[in-house]
């Protein structure tokens, strides 16, 4: 939402935007700095935590014992979470969790799960019985902007940092033994976020941008450059020629992240 | 439990309901449904059996929601418990909260919302039976509904789905193509505009087959419009005739 004081900020950023420039020095197709870190939270099976630019997003992962959906009996199962914790900004407000939260929750979840990062028939002990369920809890921590490439980032780092508990079957009884296994993991996927203000398209919009944004447009991007989830937010319009620039924008610039993130 | 067909295209390219790749499933629309709604709409696009209602510009309640320099757009999509092969409980779910958002956005542009200030448009879409691409049933029925309420608006808002299906690019999925399928893009049309309001995709595709799939879209969300231009116009001329 749009408030007083964006409106009047709106025309400036636009302007720079259509000059190439943004507010903070960025270029249009330029990140905020990254920073990733895994495994901070000893009670979680995994944990990362990255901060983009001044967004703070936390994920933790917690592996329990439950069971499959009926119509796949031989796969693991996969929740994502999403929390905008009322101390990460003065917009965010107790209570269930909103639209807001359910959109970036099934964002981050489309990525993982579309691509097939997770090989979730890994996850499986007894087909139809018992599998490993994973529970991703995406908790943003401050927001500054661009809440789903950060989350998305911060649960495959999470993911990547998750142990698997071994167990043994003694007597058809699952025993949980003390030792772990990394994650079956297959696939990296990385979402990248544009704005669109005006008729420009800016990568990682920060708070303001998004506060003055048109449209905003989400894709997740696999290691070989094909595209697995997209989704295109806020009320506003893109051209399909936008689309597909943007399609290009983010294939490019994943595998610049890739090499740093060393995916 | 549906068992997955071995081929969901055959030899000739023929889909499972006898369609070619780029071919739409029958479409029937119709407007002014509801005698209690300001505007609405039916739709069947295969054996999806959709209605839409919109009631507004009307006061704003809660009034606090109010917003003062534009109206309020509200959406609510829902499916009925029987609309599915498995009971749907009744209950919004994470997936309907997601939709009723992604469709309140896709007609959102098309809306003069500085016309009406204070004011609210509540939009009820009720999905009575499923078949795949529902999101773009409902929008294709909810802009209708706008326009058969009288509500000013730039254009009206047309969707379809795209996809790939046995790696041939598909238009209008339906549900098993859906299911089995290894992509699905949903994508919302202001066809005078050539502006996207809607799209989402999910599975997996390649730069170039996502062109094609963008493209397939768009050309499928301007063939529901020339539907939906029709079907306004035959109600209007024939309340006409009904005046004279």
């Amino acid at each position: 939402m749009s408030s007083l004081v964006t409106r009047v900020k709106q025309k400036e950023i636009a302007q720079l935007i259509a000059k190439g420039k943004r507010l903070d020095g960025r270029s249009l197709t330029e990140y905020r700095e990254i920073k990733v870190e895994q495994g901070i939270i000893e009670r979680a099976e995994g944990s990362a935590r990255v901060l983009l630019g001044k967004t703070e997003v936390l994920v933790g992962t917690k592996i329990e014992l439950g069971e499959p959906f009926s119509d796949t009996p031989n796969e693991g199962v996969l929740t994502v979470n999403a929390e905008l914790v009322p101390l990460a900004s003065s917009t965010f407000e107790p209570g269930p969790p909103d639209e807001n939260s359910i959109e970036l929750a099934r964002i981050v979840d489309r990525g993982i799960r579309e691509s097939k990062a997770i090989d979730v028939e890994k996850l499986c002990i007894e087909p139809g019985k018992k599998v490993f369920v994973i529970f991703v809890d995406v908790y943003v921590l401050n927001h500054d902007g661009n809440l789903i490439d950060a989350s998305a980032l911060a649960a495959m780092a999470a993911l990547l940092n998750t142990k698997m508990p071994n167990y043994e079957i003694e007597e058809g009884e699952v025993k949980i033994k003390p030792d772990y296994t990394p994650l079956p993991i297959r696939k990296h996927p990385i979402t990248v976020t544009f704005a669109k203000i005006n008729d420009n398209l800016v990568i990682d919009p920060w708070l303001e941008e998004e506060q003055v944004m048109d449209a905003r447009l989400s894709m997740a991007i696999e290691e070989d450059g094909s595209i697995c989830a997209i989704q295109k937010g806020c009320s506003g319009s893109i051209t399909p020629n936008q689309i597909l620039e943007a399609a290009k924008i983010a294939q490019d610039k994943t595998k610049e992240m890739r090499k740093k993130l060393e995916w | 439990m549906n068992q997955k067909p071995e081929k969901l295209i055959d030899k000739k390219g023929i889909r499972l309901d006898g369609r070619k790749a780029d071919e739409l499933r029958s479409v029937k629309v119709d407007v002014g449904v509801l005698s209690n709604a300001d505007g609405s709409a039916y739709i069947e696009l295969g054996k999806n059996k959709i209605l839409a209602a919109a009631f507004g510009p009307r006061e704003m309640h809660p009034k606090h929601l109010a917003l003062p320099d534009r109206m309020v757009l509200r959406c609510r999509y829902h499916m009925a418990p029987f609309s599915v092969q498995e009971r749907k409980s009744p209950a919004p779910s994470r997936r309907e909260v997601e939709l009723s958002k992604v469709i309140r956005e896709a007609l959102e542009p098309s809306i003069f919302m500085e016309y009406y200030p204070r004011t609210g448009i509540d939009i009820f879409v009720e999905v009575l039976q499923a078949d795949g691409s529902t999101r773009c049933a409902s929008i294709t029925a909810a802009s209708l509904a706008l326009a058969d309420a009288g509500i000013p608006m730039r254009d009206l808002v047309s969707a379809c789905s795209a996809g790939k299906v046995d790696g041939t690019i598909v238009l209008d999925l339906m549900d098993t193509e859906d299911k089995m399928g290894e992509a699905d893009l949903p994508l919302a049309l202001m066809p005078n505009f050539n502006a996207v309001t809607l799209l989402q995709m999910d599975g997996n595709l390649t730069g170039e087959e996502f062109e094609r799939a963008v493209s397939l879209a768009v050309e499928g969300c301007k063939k529901i419009y020339a539907i939906q231009k029709e079907v306004l116009k035959a109600k209007y001329v024939s309340v006409k005739e009904a005046e004279e």
